[in-house]
């Protein structure tokens, strides 16, 4: 994984969970592209409509509560998110993420500190977010080494499945 | 340590474990209901073949039961196949209900034990004093190849709830009343612990609607200590030898909030948050459309029974529709024996199959844009039911059974 990325912010509030992130009555669709396309519908179908590959999501509390649903991630990616930040965010969400490969990370403050449309550069590695505009640079929580590797393979598949070939 | 921490530290062959720390539990069952078909796709592209032990994975079919699309009926199939396929000894089917509340009853919750299933509204079975804990589908898929799963071991924050509640108060109402106060965000990656007098007297049915509703604070799991009641549950029930775990007198919590449910009235969560809670008595007049009693929240014998009784003999108002769906097929029975579903059809209610329901906005009983749904489960997130343009009021089964005869939110003490 790329851990420096840069792109255009769209923010969301908080508590913005799976059901808005991905309705359920769409859980019975199993491609992924179809899936992206219903991103964030339950927030404003808009969102999706608007939002150019490489955009950054930037949130507030609890992003990704509710279900367990892993299409949440999966929305994400295929509409093209290339990373969240979050003020903070639901247990699961955050380990569906990391074992998909979003990238994604606790960022005290963020949705006071950048604007929608804003660029910004995260380096995901150290954990920082930079605002391209003003210079400004925020520091977020570092992710854990665990996860990082995780995250670094490109989400825990990969590195599953090395580990059944060695085993082969 | 607490008696979560001993589970952990079991699981993963250590004799104690920290706060923080990683670890590779070992996990003692896995279950998928069926809005997870993911699951099977990502086992296979981790190159998995047959699950790691077929006594230890069970397949429920609960959100989509009976399929309500093609596309559902499709999933049903290739979750049946790959049943087949790996010959799991369990396989829940449509005619069996939602998959917290089967998975107690066919004896697969038991103390001690660590449960991971695809479904955030596993924390209902630390009512057993298991660790139940919600997981993605691909998470859920290193388990069927590994039967492991990493874990951080989580802060413990102890919930004591002491006092009796007073008639009319459900233990849905005591969860609601504590989320209004922790709020949605108060206890997220950290594990809840439940005390206090209310938790040591309270029966299997109303510590798993608390245990189920901890996971609304973002909980990673939540703990009973087992009292009579669940041993006795769990005594015919439970398919595995069990060793209970039990918090050392020392043990100190990270928090402690404690309540006093003696005052308590109903409660009543208003769109579109879980810990927007008001007290009925201050919820205004609301009309309602829709009255929902179900779920794995509000269905269980307890619930109808609740309702039948504000209900039997009585008759619905003319613009609301009742709709009962019973938590799993024995509770269904259940009902049938004690004259539960005559008396609430005679009162007017429609029923579906034991289930998930409406609960999710798949089928049976979706919401239009504007309508209005009290309901007895565990989320009114906007577009929950049905159109994000509908408002859902989460509350008791005896506060929705009440509101269901007035048409407008009501108290049961009504009645
Ligand atoms: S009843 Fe509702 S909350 Fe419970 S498992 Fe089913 S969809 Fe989820």
């Amino acid at each position: 994984m790329n851990t420096f990325i840069t792109g255009k912010v769209v923010t969301l509030g908080n508590n913005v969970d799976t059901d808005q992130i991905y309705p359920g009555r769409y859980l019975d669709i199993v491609n992924h592209r179809e899936i992206g396309k219903h991103c964030l519908e339950g927030v404003d179908p808009a969102i999706v409509q608007n939002f150019t590959p490489g955009d950054i999501i930037a949130a507030g509390t609890n992003f990704g509560c509710g279900s367990s649903r892993e299409h949440a991630v999966i929305a994400l990616l295929n509409m093209g998110a290339a990373a969240v930040l979050a003020e903070s965010f639901a247990r699961i969400f955050f380990r569906n993420a990391v074992n998909l490969g979003l990238p994604l990370l606790v960022c005290k403050g963020i949705s006071k500190k950048v604007e929608n449309g804003q660029r910004i550069e995260l380096d995901v590695k150290v954990g920082t977010v930079k605002v391209e505009s003003t210079g400004e640079v925020i520091a977020c929580e570092k992710i854990g080494d665990y996860a990082m590797d995780i995250l670094n393979a490109g989400g825990i598949k990969p590195l599953i499945r090395k580990k059944m070939e060695n085993r082969r | 340590m607490h008696a979560i921490q001993k589970i952990l530290a079991k699981a993963c062959g250590q004799s104690s474990v920290k706060t923080g720390e990683i670890i590779m539990a070992k996990i003692d069952f896995a279950e998928v209901n069926d809005l997870y078909p993911q699951t099977i796709y990502s086992f296979r592209e981790m190159l998995g073949q047959r699950v790691w032990d077929k006594d230890r994975v069970a397949f429920v079919f609960d959100h989509y039961a009976p399929a309500p699309t093609i596309k559902a009926a499709q999933i049903h199939k290739e979750m049946r196949e790959f049943v087949k396929e790996n010959q799991l000894t369990y396989h829940f089917d449509t005619n069996a209900g939602v998959c917290h509340q089967v998975m107690p009853e066919a004896g697969l919750i038991y103390p001690g034990m660590i449960i991971a299933a695809t479904d955030s509204h596993t924390t209902t079975h630390g009512a057993f004093g298991a660790l139940g804990t919600g997981v993605g589908a691909t998470d859920m898929a290193t388990i069927m190849i590994s039967g492991e799963l990493w874990l951080r071991v989580p802060e413990i924050v102890e919930i004591q709830i002491n006092g009796k509640a007073p008639q009319h108060v459900m233990p849905k109402d005591v969860i609601l009343s504590i989320l209004g106060s922790i709020k949605a965000d108060g206890a997220v990656y950290k594990a809840i612990s439940f005390t206090g007098s209310y938790v040591d007297q309270l029966d299997v049915s109303g510590r798993m609607v608390i245990c189920n509703m901890a996971v609304e604070m973002g909980a990673k799991t939540a703990y009973m200590q087992p009292n009579d009641k669940v041993l006795e549950y769990v005594a015919s029930r439970a398919v595995r030898q069990y060793e209970i775990q039990y918090t050392d007198d020392d043990y100190s919590y990270s928090e402690s909030h404690i309540f006093d449910i003696s005052n308590l009235s109903p409660q009543v969560a208003f769109p579109h948050s879980v810990d927007n809670v008001r007290s009925i008595e201050t919820a205004g007049k609301i009309k309602v459309d829709q009255c929902l009693i179900g779920t794995c929240t509000g269905g269980r014998i307890q619930d109808i029974a609740a309702a039948a009784e504000i209900l039997k003999g009585k008759k619905i108002a003319a613009e609301v529709r009742l709709l009962v769906v019973p938590a799993s097929s024995e509770v269904l029975k259940e009902c049938v024996r004690k004259g539960y579903l005559q008396e609430l059809a005679e009162a007017g209610a429609t029923f579906a199959t034991p289930g998930c329901g409406p609960c999710l906005g798949a089928h049976e009983g979706i919401l239009a844009p504007g309508e209005v749904c009290v309901t007895a489960s565990n989320r009114n997130f906007p577009g929950r039911m049905g159109s994000t343009e509908a408002c859902l009021y989460l509350a008791s089964p005896a506060t929705v059974a009440a509101s269901a005869l007035t048409g407008y939110l009501t108290d049961p003490g009504t009645f």
